[in-house]
């Protein structure tokens, strides 16, 4: 594996302070907590205006359909009913991804699935809303539904979209990096293995709410639960025609998103445009089954696997298909397509990889981003195909997995940089602290152990509107008061971001996270940051926070400096005070240094940015899976099955997560616990399953359980013990060596449950979620003398299109695609990179 | 010409104790004890998650006892001793569970926060000294997306120990 240059790496040592740290590394009570345990954090439903009026949407009741009229005369005649909009009002598609903008509002003419808006009403009050629905007369034309990626690939009309490759196949994909069957052919042996991944939803607790009004002096402000206050400002101003400087988003602090808050949403534009109309404040608060109905959760995923081994246990080469079921609209499907295939190579050597994709539409409430987005599937099959290759070669799963691990500072086959890499030092941890090797294959019969491993992103290295400008942006106000204001754009949604942008600023200056007033998540007030999604936000707004700070502390040293005669590096900044590094009882009060700054600068406010570095992968769809560095996780689940029932119970998780370093350590270890439960969740029981209506009826497919009682979800009867322990290796890109935790440590949980399952019964459940039902019926096979496993049978024939051929960093490759003229080594494609 | 429906009318009126205030209030007679609090007396710290009595978002504590304020109607609430994590903080100071939340991590995004603490404060007025299980047991009807619950556990568990010490240093001072 080549080695990244050095000088890259040496450019962001800075970021690691080596003197003591008096804030960060501390485990602390958050900036944001004490409304948080008031009950005074607003969110955006505890928003009331004065003459606020409320909108409740009509949402389809047919999967797919015309909508042939709408009459909405007896609505609007109810008395307290201040206004109807329909797809007429909304002529302007949006949509998160510049190559998705397939969304409306509300429905013009089409109807996608059950619960697709197809008209709004504004009244006074919300029960007036909520009849006034009943009363508006649709007349839909039945279209056929498709109802799942199969019947997707073979229905090419009617599409539920006009756009995408053909048909309804939303996008595919297909590339290669070096000769993968090649490599297999070479290969003691290839396992090729087919896994289903179930879909499933963030079910945050707090239902999505927005308010709009028009702010006396004409211009738009609207509070939403969004986790991206940037990309709903950029949609809004595409979808009212409006200049987005006229346009202020206030994402207010959400209750729980895990990317289920991260597209622009159809209730956001439409009360937006009604509280324009009418010049009141106008509130929506959605409903549990309209959560169920936004969606964006994760992607069922078919996979197969290919996997070739030598005898000694080293990966030659991999293959890889996955095929998406994204539901009615793009969403950020394309993206998420692509992180199907995006890390496998991280947390192994892959010589070889060849990756194809394929997203279908279906009639059902759109996929898009959860925890982990797109790469928690893959690595579910990767790590149970691991488990199943380690012991037809009579390894241990730990070991071979140490032998394949990736090196620090190295590229991968599709040219990821990898810096730092804790994956060596989390799996021994978890084999030590699990005590794996007393129990690996050794614990009675209906008991058993797991263990899995991943890798995540610490942020996107891409934005979504491709540009040049920063991704995060931060401003600090400091004062005569002693106070430091930091505005930044991102948005708190209970990970904890406000706390970490106030951590880095007072270890820099010196004071503490209650000095200081954190604004976030406006459009008007605060830098534009992207977002809190690709667990992006600590690396680069907290950078961006890091800059400011440095050079607040530079002005600020300056000044006393100059006064006492001093260089600035020979002062030091703590305890709310300025010291002389040479004499430390010569002190000066923070506040009294900020008065010498601001008499000899003027007043003080600095800036901060942060843009990834560019990343090696310059091939076309390489934008996908680039990150300033990566997170890796390992883990170990205990299990006791019984194998009259198939009940499963978890008895205990063992976790290791190499954070680089832990700013806030009860913040963090809260992320790889919370990690761990909703892995849990989707390994046990979590899933969107869908049901056709009688056909007496409608033959609606429709949501089988849009309620929180039927959507099951684990409660604190169902929580194991965690023993989690963070490994901290700095690394020099992240803010004092910080890298991600809110995503990564969800990645291994549901194949170490899958593999602990094994360990216990001797059964496969190669589907996700793993219930009694599956566990018995693969007991059964088992006791049949067939396979004894659960899971798909076969993989649908899909055209993946043109495969881009990269030729890996070890074969001669520069990280673009063969032919493409951008490349140093531009040749005429081969034949085969030109044919279908 | 009405424009409102007579359902919305605030023709109904009790009378409750609420966070150890006497209080009257006039509301629209469907609404439950969550929209009273919510949108008739101001009082946003009570959060909803389903309004079906499915995820204890909406915990409150009616004559001491946990109840999901979603499910119980306003009206049947006449005369009663109503909490809300607004009445928890008293004389100034946040309540031990209030402060081990804080402290632990034990609220994250913080919107389930206001129903678990109710919760639990019901739990350790009936158990002072309760189990781990048994806090598992009370907290059940209560979902947290974030936290994976073990904050929480430890939480109540920080909260208890310190109750039980500045019950102990009460009566020794007696």
């Amino acid at each position: 594996m080549p080695k990244v240059e050095e000088a890259q790496v040496n450019s962001d040592e800075d970021n690691i302070a080596s003197e003591a740290l008096r804030v960060i590394g501390v485990s602390r009570r958050r900036v944001d907590a004490r409304a948080k345990v008031t009950g005074q954090t607003k969110f955006a439903d505890d928003i009331a205006l004065p003459r606020m009026a409320f909108c409740k949407l009509l949402r389809s009741p047919h999967p797919h359909a015309r909508i042939r009229s709408i009459d909405a005369s007896r609505a609007m005649a109810l008395p307290g009913v201040y206004l109807v909009l329909t797809g007429k009002d909304f002529p302007i598609k949006y949509g998160i991804l510049p190559v998705s903008q397939d969304e409306e509002a509300l429905c013009l003419d089409h109807v996608r699935f059950v619960g697709d808006p197809v008209a709004a009403v504004v009244a006074r009050e919300e029960l007036t809303a909520l009849n006034a629905l009943d009363l508006i007369h649709v007349e839909y034309e039945i279209l056929k539904t498709i109802s799942d990626p199969e019947e997707a690939l073979a229905t090419s009309s009617p599409r539920i979209h006009d756009y995408g490759e053909e048909g309804n196949i939303h996008k595919r994909v297909s590339f290669e990096f070096g000769d993968v069957e090649a490599s297999l052919a070479d290969s003691d042996e290839v396992f090729e293995d087919l896994f289903f991944f179930q879909g499933n939803t963030h079910l945050p607790i707090e239902q999505h709410a927005s308010v709009a009004m028009k702010d006396p002096d004409g211009k738009l402000t609207i509070w939403s639960s969004t986790q991206t206050p940037h990309y709903l400002h950029r949609a809004l101003a595409k979808v009212l025609r409006m200049p987005a400087g006229h346009i202020r988003v206030i994402a207010t602090p959400n209750g729980g998103g895990f990317g289920g808050k991260s597209d622009p949403f159809n209730h956001e534009v439409v009360v937006s445009r009604a509280a324009l109309i009418l010049d009141r404040p106008v509130k929506i608060s959605l409903t549990r089954e309209d959560v169920f109905y936004c969606h964006r959760g994760r992607h069922p995923v078919l996979m197969k696997f290919r996997t070739g081994v030598r005898k000694d246990g080293t990966i030659t080469g991999m293959h890889l298909q996955t095929l998406l079921d994204g539901g009615a609209y793009g969403s950020y499907g394309v993206a998420s397509s692509l992180y199907t295939g995006a890390l496998q190579t991280t947390t192994y050597h892959i010589p070889r990889y060849k990756f194809q994709a394929c997203r279908v539409f279906t009639n059902k409430p759109p996929c898009g981003p959860k925890r982990g987005h797109g790469t928690v599937q893959p690595r579910f099959g990767q790590e149970v195909q691991i488990d199943k290759i380690a012991e037809r070669l009579n390894m241990d799963p730990a070991d071979f997995r140490l032998r394949n691990a990736t090196m620090p500072g190295t590229l991968t086959a599709n040219f990821l940089e990898l810096r730092t890499v804790g994956l060596p030092e989390c799996i021994r941890k978890v084999v030590e602290i699990s005590g794996w090797k007393q129990k690996f294959r050794k614990l009675p019969e209906g008991n058993g152990v797991g263990l899995a491993c991943s890798c995540y992103l610490t942020g996107a290295g891409l934005p979504i509107n491709a540009n040049a400008q920063p991704h995060s942006g931060v401003q600090l106000k400091i004062d005569r008061s002693g106070g430091v204001t930091v505005f930044c754009g991102s948005s708190e949604i209970g990970q904890g971001s406000d706390d970490v942008l106030a951590a880095i600023v007072a270890e820099v200056l010196g004071i503490d996270t209650f000095d200081i007033r954190v604004f976030t998540g406006d459009t008007d007030v605060g830098p534009v940051d992207l977002g809190s999604y690709s667990s992006r936000v600590t690396i680069m707004a907290g950078n961006a926070a890091l800059q400011a700070a440095e050079r607040a502390k530079s002005m600020i040293a300056e000044a006393v400096g100059t006064h006492w005669g001093l260089t600035k590096e020979q002062l030091c900044f703590a305890d709310h005070q300025v010291f002389d590094l040479g004499a430390p009882n010569r002190r000066m009060s923070f506040q009294n240094a900020i008065c010498l700054a601001e008499s000899k600068f003027g007043i003080l406010g600095t800036v901060g940015s942060y843009i990834p570095p560019k990343s090696p992968a310059l091939f076309a769809g390489g934008g996908v899976g680039p990150s300033p560095t990566y997170s890796f996780t390992a883990a170990v689940v205990e299990v006791s099955v019984s194998p009259a029932t198939g009940w499963l119970t978890v008895a205990k998780v063992w976790i290791a997560h190499d954070i680089g370093r832990a700013l806030n350590p009860a913040l963090v270890r809260g992320q790889v616990v919370g990690s761990v439960y909703m892995g849990l969740g989707e390994a046990l029981m979590e899933e969107m399953e869908y049901r056709r209506l009688p056909k007496k009826y409608s033959h609606s497919l429709v949501h089988k359980f849009p309620s929180i009682l039927e959507y099951k979800s684990p409660t604190s009867l169902d929580m194991p013990k965690v023993e989690a322990v963070l490994v901290e290796n700095p690394d020099p890109r992240g803010p004092y060596g910080a890298k991600e935790v809110g995503q990564g440590p969800l990645l291994p949980i549901v194949p170490a449950v899958a593999n602990a399952v094994y360990d216990a019964v001797g059964v496969r459940v190669d589907e996700s979620p793993i219930t009694p039902e599956k566990i018995l019926k693969a007991l059964e096979e088992k006791r049949a003398g067939r396979a004894a496993r659960y899971g798909p049978a076969h993989f649908p024939a899909v055209d993946w299109g043109r495969t881009i051929e990269v030729p890996p960093p070890w074969e001669g490759g520069d990280g673009y695609a063969l032919g493409d003229p951008r490349s140093a080594k531009y040749r005429a494609p081969s034949q085969k990179a030109c044919q279908p | 010409m009405a424009i409102m429906p007579a359902e919305s009318r605030k023709t109904a009126e009790i009378s409750l104790l609420l966070n150890c205030e006497q209080t009257d209030v006039a509301f629209a007679p469907y609404k439950t004890l969550l929209e009273l609090l919510r949108e008739d007396l101001g009082l946003t710290g009570t959060k909803h998650g389903c309004e079906l009595g499915e995820c204890g978002a909406c915990t409150v504590l009616v004559n001491g006892k946990p109840v999901l304020s979603c499910l119980q109607l306003a009206l049947e609430c006449d005369g009663a001793e109503v909490m809300t994590v607004e009445g928890l903080v008293a004389g100034g100071q946040l309540h031990p569970l209030q402060e081990a939340f804080a402290d632990l991590g034990a609220a994250q995004c913080g919107y389930c926060t206001p129903g678990f603490l109710l919760a639990a404060k019901a739990l350790l007025d009936q158990n002072p000294h309760p189990t781990r299980d048994a806090i598992r047991e009370a907290l059940s009807g209560n979902l947290c997306r974030c936290t994976g619950y073990l904050q929480i556990f430890e939480a109540v568990e920080a909260a208890a120990l310190k109750i039980g010490e500045a019950g102990k240093t009460a009566r020794a001072e007696l």
